[in-house]
């Protein structure tokens, strides 16, 4: 056996190149894939610069920008999810159930009715809104769940529930009061939707993606250290209130990226961490970074399926992770033997 | 003579009123231990020994006084600092977690280089030797949900060997232990105080065990020192009797000759 790179490092080099393949694979599928029908030697004539028109417009407007769209927001999910779950040592917490995009799609409603402008004002307004709706979310299912110190695994996804239905309902309750025409496209967009992006919106979104990546996936080691409990964790020189607020704060950067742009889209968070998992075992160092690369290939797989399942018409991304990702969070909380609290 | 590893001047802590934990308060609290010295900590329940433990390895942080580490006071370091100088063997390993024995006991490099992603080589080897010296280097690869109370105790002790600390504090460690590995556990201690030239503070219930292994025994009781001394001071009936609340009777090991306890059981 070799002794020059630690196992855990060779893990993930290995992983990620299986997943950086498998991701290659499904983005070329969604760039020949579409209800325009658009053949592939026209795609590839697109590609190397030789047509213009309609083609062009929707190989490299429509589906390149959507292509990018996916891959950042279910490697931001994904990611969140895995934070969320180190973060509280409760396997089924992800930005969804925790409530935490709920309050980030409040934020992004609020925006929308006060207005932004547009362009680069616009988009990161927006990410703003959805940012301070995601941190008040999460901090207040933090209180509501909090005892003595510890998080127990029911209260806080209890807490999580009806943190989420609050806001949801608060949503409901503001679009009914403002004209629908303001905030067209709004119901689409709640189940997620990864629908054109502009190039600014686009810009904005990686931008803060790849900043809550570095918040979270830097983390990844005292985090390993953290599910020993947060005294073990101390006694082994974790700054565990600084970790646990650099997680809190990236997880709920890369969700509200997500909302503001492409929707609160469920059960990413939840599906790859825990498929990531079950492959290479509970090192965060590979499951998280893992989780970035994976959840953006599976993102992108869902969302080449909603494009084209019903083609012309399209289902929103959300309903295909939604259909996944409920039977897979029963599956967890059943077989899977979730504690129960003491 | 040297100047003491651990210097522990005025102690006290007080938790905040309704705080849940099972620890207790502490007050006045003033010791030092010797380098390489073997140093026990005794007393009833709700004496305040945990509480100990977490100022001593800076969980919490003293509401009066000072703990002192070879000369530096651990409340003005960082947590990674103290965890270079300190190590703890809590009193039961983690018994859920889906790691190897190799992957937890790993987990005490972290302070050595917290800025490192992954453990260098030079890590893996500290881990090796730490696993080797505790006897647990053929249960590297071992699931720890597999492992005896014994097995999980010596990868605990792995785990704090590989942070490569002056101080060594155990809480309990025999409390899981039935009698081979607590005669295994003792022979381990007092190998690791000699070779290994560690400075240890053992907390236990257990008065036999801590009189048999200790150079000097600390005799706490509601929070303050009763009695600091060799154990043939400390483990004495009066002073006992005073600390417990109920009679005993003080006997001499017929090997060792180190003091041992009888309890005095109702007829």
């Amino acid at each position: 056996m070799s002794r020059a790179a630690s196992a855990s490092a060779v893990r993930l080099a290995a992983l990620l190149a299986g997943l950086g393949f498998v991701a290659v694979l499904i983005a070329l599928g969604a760039l020949f894939l579409g209800s325009a029908r658009v053949p592939p030697a026209d795609v590839l004539a697109v590609l190397t610069g030789r047509v213009k028109g309609v083609d062009q417009v929707v190989v490299l407007s429509l589906r390149l920008p959507r292509i990018l769209a996916a891959l950042l927001a279910g490697g931001a999910l994904a990611v969140a999810g895995a934070g969320f779950q180190a973060l509280t040592r409760n396997p089924l917490a992800e930005p969804s159930v925790l409530g935490v995009s709920s309050g980030a799609a409040f934020g992004v409603i609020v925006a929308q009715v006060f207005g932004l402008g547009s362009g680069l004002v616009q988009a990161a307004g927006i990410a703003a809104c959805a940012f301070a709706g995601a941190l008040v979310a999460g901090v207040t299912v933090y209180l509501i769940a909090a005892r003595g110190g510890g998080l127990p695994v029911h209260t806080l996804l209890l807490a999580g529930v009806i943190v989420g239905i609050f806001f949801s309902s608060a949503i409901t309750v503001l679009i009914s009061l403002v004209d629908f025409d303001r905030l067209g496209g709004v119901v689409h967009w709640l189940l997620g939707n990864l629908g054109p992006i502009p190039p600014a919106s686009l810009a904005v979104f990686a931008g803060l993606t790849l900043a809550g990546l570095w918040l979270v996936v830097g983390q990844a080691r005292p985090l390993n250290l953290l599910a020993l409990g947060e005294e073990s964790a101390q006694q082994l020189g974790v700054d565990a209130e600084r970790l646990k607020r650099r997680v809190f704060v990236g997880a709920a950067l890369l969700t509200s990226a997500v909302v503001a742009f492409v929707g609160p889209i469920g059960f990413v968070g939840l599906i790859v961490p825990q498929v990531i998992r079950m492959l290479v075992g509970p090192d965060n160092r590979v499951v998280i970074p893992a989780a970035a690369l994976g959840g953006g290939a599976f993102l992108l797989l869902a969302d080449t399926l909603a494009r084209n399942v019903v083609a012309p018409a399209e289902l929103s991304v959300g309903v295909i992770t939604a259909l996944c990702g409920a039977p897979f969070f029963v599956y967890l909380l059943r077989a899977r033997a979730v504690r129960s609290d003491p | 003579m040297t100047s003491p590893l651990v210097e522990c001047r005025g102690l006290g802590f007080t938790y905040a009123p309704g705080a849940a934990g099972g620890a207790f308060a502490i007050r006045d609290l003033s010791f030092e231990v010797a380098a390489g010295e073997i140093f026990g900590v005794i007393g009833p329940n709700a004496s305040g020994k945990t509480t100990l433990v977490r100022l001593l390895s800076r969980v919490l942080a003293p509401s009066a006084g000072q703990v002192l580490i070879g000369g530096a006071d651990v409340g003005r370091l960082p947590r990674a600092a103290v965890a270079r100088d300190v190590a703890v063997v809590p009193q039961d390993g983690p018994r859920d977690l889906p790691h190897t024995v190799e992957e937890l006991v790993l987990m005490g490099r972290y302070p050595r280089a917290p800025g490192r992603f992954f453990e260098s080589a030079a890590d893996r080897a500290a881990a090796g030797r730490a696993m080797e010296l505790v006897g647990v280097l053929g249960l590297r690869g071992a699931p720890l949900d597999r492992l005896s109370g014994g097995e999980r105790q010596r990868v605990m002790l792995a785990r704090a060997l590989a942070q490569e600390p002056r101080l060594l504090v155990l809480d309990e460690p025999t409390a899981y232990l039935d009698l081979r590995y607590q005669v295994e556990c003792a022979g381990l201690l007092r190998r690791l105080g000699r070779e290994a030239g560690l400075t240890i503070v053992l907390v236990s219930h257990d008065l036999g065990f801590a009189a048999e292994l200790c150079d000097r025994l600390l005799l706490m009781a509601g929070g303050a020192a009763l009695r600091i001394g060799p154990p043939e001071s400390v483990i004495d009936e009066a002073v006992l009797e005073s600390a417990y609340g109920c009679r005993v009777l003080v006997d001499k090991h017929p090997l060792s000759g180190r003091p041992t306890v009888h309890l005095v059981y109702p007829r």
